[in-house]
């Protein structure tokens, strides 16, 4: 994880906790993700 | 017998070229006037940028695919229009002039029917002092400088190998630019290719940009839900932006590039400078330059063109303040509103505003993302207006097709970084482009389809879609089953 030092610019924004992390990169989740993904963006590509 | 002539063979020009062909029939001629030999899949130039894909990959000729479906192209630059023809046409043409090497310089009067002006922008690197590929910055706006931007890019990782410690910035080159998206993309790439090479320890990397706060993209930033709570793409972008090490000055109108340094002024007048190895800073755009003419050959320019140089539609061009701009406002048919048979799309029409608020700093100098219009809108566009001109060469009494950004949703899937299966995309959605704060009194878009999450599933689909719109443009079987 990247360093934060009080009062300065990164250490006000939200960082990803390690499971957040593991999570965008496992081939599992982001196989599941990857068909929600579609299905949402098919949803929009239909309403036009 | 109708003659379709469309000028540019970028996703709109292109889109609209290949519909317009699948509808009518063959005694109809559709003609494209585009001064490149290439179609550029832009959104993969990134890709070029940082050396993990080659031009090659992200071109192909265009010449092969338009005499297969019967298209007549024609590889020249649009100079004028000529809406009521002139003394010795009496039908309304086009001056063209040849950038085909064994037509260099040939001119020819096009005559059309039906026009489709789908030229993309002028990428005016001229606005600001030293921007540039040919002076002192890159860019990833053609494959051509991607291509550039790459190889300089391979070069300081060498030096940075050898203990150098190095300055990158990316971002906007000046206050009115738009495609933050596209930077974005980059400087996330540029960082995981750092990463990659096992030198991102000897870098900082910072971002500039004209947007009024990180996430607005151009569009004001929009509001998602994520984990729980109702949040502004505005935090999405600082947790990334955070989470990769990278530093951000936002509110910038870039004032002029050295080789070395980037002087630019802020939002609240103040001024600064930042040093750089490396500066990848995207220019603004405006029109081509394309000239108007009536018969008498009086130039009728500013009739058919807004001031920026992009085409006037049927959008309300009445000046107004952000406080007062409505969804309505924007164009819905793309025909211009003099010469009913003369279309814009793509980023060659003139919006009637921005989506993002404009802003000045206490000198006067606008400091605002102008909208974004590129991508899944264009080809939208591009699609309908060729419909709208089919029914209306096949006599069909049927209103205008109508494709409203203020009514259109898109998906931008933004790459952070190229890898099968460590790799990672941003996947946003969101409905409708333009905000619509009387629909959606809180968040201005319909919250059930405005999304955002990162992950190797948006790389996945940032390449799938690579292949998919390739496979498309080249008209090969079913292409029409991909959607724009």
């Amino acid at each position: 994880m990247v360093k934060r030092n009080p009062y300065e610019q990164n250490y006000y924004p939200p960082v990803p906790t390690k499971l957040t992390r593991w999570s965008r990169v496992s081939l599992i989740w982001q196989t599941f993700r990857f068909i929600v993904l579609n299905i949402k963006i098919l949803r929009m590509v239909r309403k036009h | 017998m109708a003659k379709l002539v469309i000028l540019g063979a970028g996703i709109a020009g292109h889109t609209a070229a290949l519909h317009a062909r699948r509808k009518l029939g063959s005694q109809h001629e559709v003609i494209v006037i585009a001064p490149n030999s290439k179609w550029n899949w832009i959104p993969s130039n990134i890709w070029v940028g940082v050396g993990w894909m080659k031009p090659e990959q992200v071109t192909f000729e265009l010449a092969p695919v338009y005499k297969k479906q019967h298209i007549t192209f024609k590889q020249a630059r649009a100079v004028s229009i000529h809406p009521q023809g002139d003394k010795d046409h009496a039908q309304p043409f086009v001056s063209i002039e040849y950038t085909h090497p064994d037509k260099a310089g040939q001119s020819e009067q096009v005559e059309y029917d039906y026009l489709i002006n789908a030229t993309g922008p002028k990428l005016n690197f001229a606005a600001t002092e030293g921007l540039g590929p040919d002076k002192n910055s890159l860019s990833v706006c053609t494959y051509g400088h991607a291509h550039q931007t790459a190889g300089v890019l391979r070069e300081q990782i060498e030096r940075m190998k050898k203990g150098e410690h190095l300055k990158f910035v990316v971002g906007t080159g000046h206050g009115m630019c738009t495609c933050q998206g596209a930077a974005f993309e980059y400087i996330f790439n540029l960082e995981f290719e750092l990463q990659k090479a096992g030198v991102r320890d000897k870098a900082t990397i910072t971002w500039l940009s004209n947007e009024v706060e990180l996430g607005d993209f151009g569009i004001g930033g929009m509001l998602l839900k994520r984990g729980g709570y109702i949040t502004h793409s505005r935090i999405f972008a600082e947790s990334l932006f955070t989470e990769r090490g990278l530093h951000w000055i936002t509110q910038a109108h870039v004032t002029r590039v050295e080789k070395d340094r980037t002087h630019y002024e802020l939002l609240n007048g103040e001024t600064g400078v930042i040093e750089h190895d490396f500066a990848m800073l995207l220019p603004p755009f405006s029109g081509v330059g394309l000239k108007a003419y009536d018969k008498n050959g009086g130039d009728i320019t500013s009739e058919l063109f807004a001031a920026n140089g992009f085409m006037k539609v049927d959008a309300d061009y009445s000046p107004k303040p952000y406080d007062q701009w409505k969804p309505s406002d924007w164009p819905k048919t793309y025909q211009n509103p003099q010469y009913k048979n003369i279309f814009a799309v793509g980023i060659a029409f003139a919006p009637p505003h921005g989506i993002s608020k404009p802003m000045k700093n206490p000198n006067g100098t606008p400091i605002n993302p102008t909208p974004p219009r590129t991508g899944m809108p264009s080809g939208v566009m591009g699609r309908i207006v060729a419909y709208s001109i089919v029914d209306m060469i096949k006599g069909k009494n049927k209103p205008l097709r109508e494709a409203s950004m203020a009514n259109m949703g898109a998906a931008c899937i933004a790459s952070a970084g190229a890898g099968l299966f460590n790799g990672s995309g941003v996947s946003m959605t969101m409905y409708p482009i333009i905000p619509d704060f009387e629909k959606y009194p809180e968040t201005g878009r319909d919250i059930k389809y405005t999304t955002g999450e990162i992950g190797l599933a948006g790389h996945w689909i940032k390449h799938a879609l690579h292949f998919a719109f390739i496979y498309k443009a080249k008209a090969l079987p079913l292409w029409m089953a991909v959607p724009e």
